[in-house]
């Protein structure tokens, strides 16, 4: 039976609650992702997106809410959850008394899958993750981004349906970044589902076709990263940059150009349609900004709009 | 490219076993990773853990042994020092070896390896992990043993073919204190608390009729560490150095019985706490 079930939910979450004593790291999220999406959660350090992860992973008791991965509760059924489940933790933690190739191998062992299927696939996943020639060297000698994409390759050794990636460019360079995203879009094209938390919005807009925005353990917004920008953005936004004591005074006198406008401490930024001609106003009313620049508007200007604050402190 | 998913794929079929949610049943993963990892491993550590209680022996048995002589065997038979130290020694190293290994080499490797995160977003249960750490810490104590033993043979302190069962009687002790070790170490959250460890085995190392005989102490005292499970490891192998087996014996086994069934309990009660946060 073949059927196209891009409806059907593999992960449902319902009222997800996880409290540290008094302190609620993830407060009532309820979400669902239907099979070969890729989700994201966006939220600054702090937001409790990897707790909710590590609850998706059936690793981390819930204190009240249901989970639904597959049909299985994860704290019932982990075993049979996570062998089905990749993931990537947001601290790589590759086994370090095992050489490149032994991590793939060993890993997939503890998934019971038999050494005939490991040892080809485990080459498979070294060239996928271009870490062939690597095969053999200790891990503690592999860079940073190295390491990333060998976590990323022993997170497939299982053939996941689904994907957990927590942070999974965090520290690589823009070139490594690239080219992981390149690896993600493969896998998501082969009808993996993918969840992905990050704290980059280019990311989140590159490889989300739908995320949820979270803060302090809640969600504030839900949608596809073009209808967020739309609901709580304008199309363009016009950053001016009059010197740190100077932004706020301008701020003042900047009144009823554009929208909406957005005082932060070094630049003030002016929401529109039409960033050219906002230009034209201020420059019009005798305002000389030290730079002025217009731009696309992106999910950092809906987090800032939902929260007041910055993604990235 | 356009893509099919089967129905039936993304719906998982739930398993209802004992403990499921906990074990699938692939120990042995465990055990063959930890074996591939010796392959790294320091050898310096591995070697001095052979060589610690051969140093005591030499030391205590042939240096005090020359100014004390003999002294009374578990059967009442007259025995070289040397003889008289050497099965309390090997219990010594059998609790100690299981007592590092299911307690900071676990607290090590949760808390700054993450070795076991790894594990635990695989099929893997935490029971699994459990079983397979305590299996690699028993392989060794049982290395360390059959060594320890073949020292004592060439020291001539070995009279008896039963000396043979000092190998599995060290593993079963050595089982008894790495099953209640791993559920101990689930309460612990820092260093320093793990150094209460140490300071429980020490003085049980020294007092438990470890160099000298239990009837030294007042009774009182002999209560307390005729409670204590060194002193039945170290009495039950002493038994078995001369082959002399009393209703004693079968006391100290079954209390070794005991331990490794509480223990076990202990342990695949506090899983969660120790390994899922
Ligand atoms: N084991 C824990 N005990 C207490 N607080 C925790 C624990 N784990 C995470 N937290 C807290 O929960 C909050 C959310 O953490 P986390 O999920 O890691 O956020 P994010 O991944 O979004 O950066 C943080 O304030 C963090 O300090
Ligand atoms: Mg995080």
């Amino acid at each position: 039976m073949h059927t196209n079930v891009s409806t059907k939910s593999v992960i449902s979450a319902r009222n997800l609650t996880k409290a540290y004593g008094e302190f609620k790291a993830v407060d009532d999220i309820s979400f669902e992702v239907p099979a070969g999406e890729s989700f994201g959660l966006l939220g600054p350090n702090g937001a409790g997106k990897s707790t909710a992860m590590r609850m998706i992973g059936g690793v981390s008791g819930r204190t009240l809410g249901e989970l639904d991965i597959m049909g299985l509760d994860p704290e019932q059924h982990g075993p049979e959850v996570r062998a089905h489940l990749g993931v990537v933790p947001q601290q790589d933690n590759l086994d370090e008394d095992l050489k490149v190739r032994d991590n793939l191998i060993v890993y997939g062992r503890y998934f019971g899958l038999p050494l005939s299927y490991l040892r080809p696939k485990a080459d498979e996943l070294l060239e996928f993750a271009q870490l062939s020639d690597r095969a053999g060297a200790k891990v503690d000698a592999l860079s940073g981004g190295m390491k990333r994409r060998l976590t990323i390759a022993r997170s497939l050794i299982n053939d996941p349906k689904i994907l957990l990636l927590d942070e999974p460019t965090t520290g690589l360079d823009p070139q490594a970044r690239h080219t992981l995203w390149d690896r993600l879009f493969r896998l998501k094209e082969a009808g993996v589902t993918l969840i992905l938390t990050t704290h980059y919005m280019d990311e989140a807009e590159q490889l989300c076709d739908r995320l949820i925005v979270v803060d302090s353990g809640s969600i504030m917004a839900e949608g596809s990263p073009s209808s967020l920008i739309k609901q709580y953005s304008t199309r363009e936004v016009l950053e001016l940059r009059f010197g740190a004591e100077r932004n706020a005074a301008m701020a003042g006198r900047l009144e009823g150009v554009g929208e909406r406008l957005e005082a932060l401490p070094d630049r003030v930024l002016i929401y529109t349609n039409d960033g050219e001609s906002a230009l034209e106003e201020v420059t019009g009313a005798g305002l000389h900004p030290i730079t002025s620049l217009v731009r696309r508007a992106s999910l950092e200007d809906v987090f800032l709009r939902l929260t007041g604050r910055s993604l990235i402190e | 490219m356009s893509t099919t998913i089967r129905q039936q794929d993304l719906q998982l079929q739930g398993q209802n076993r004992l403990l499921g949610s906990l074990y699938s049943r692939n120990a042995r993963a465990v055990i063959g990773r930890g074996l591939l990892a010796t392959k790294s491993s320091n050898w310096l550590v591995m070697v001095s853990g052979f060589v610690e209680p051969v140093l005591y022996l030499v030391a205590m048995g042939i240096g005090l042994g020359a100014l004390v002589g003999q002294v009374e065997g578990p059967g009442g038979q007259p025995i070289q020092y040397a003889a008289y130290i050497a099965p309390a020694l090997l219990a010594v190293s059998a609790m100690n070896g299981a007592v590092y290994d299911s307690t900071w080499n676990v607290f090590f490797k949760m808390n700054f390896a993450k070795l076991y995160e790894g594990m635990l977003y695989t099929s893997l249960g935490p029971l699994d992990v459990a079983l397979g750490e305590i299996f690699l810490a028993l392989l060794r104590g049982a290395m360390y043993a059959t060594g320890f033993t073949a020292v004592m043979g060439m020291m001539g302190l070995i009279t008896t073919p039963w000396a043979l069962l000092l190998i599995p009687a060290s593993v079963l002790i050595a089982f008894g204190f790495a099953s209640f070790g791993m559920g101990i170490t689930s309460f612990m959250k820092t260093f320093q608390q793990m150094d209460w460890i140490n300071f429980v085995m020490l003085p049980m190392f020294l007092f438990s009729a470890t160099f000298y005989p239990l009837s030294v102490y007042p009774t009182a005292v002999q209560w307390i560490i005729q409670a204590l499970p060194l002193w039945h490891g170290v009495e039950l192998l002493r038994q078995i150095s001369v082959g002399v087996f009393t209703a004693a014996t079968a006391v100290h086994v079954l209390y070794f019985v005991v331990m490794i069934v509480l223990g076990m309990l202990l342990t695949t009660g506090r899983l969660r706490t120790l390994f899922l946060k």
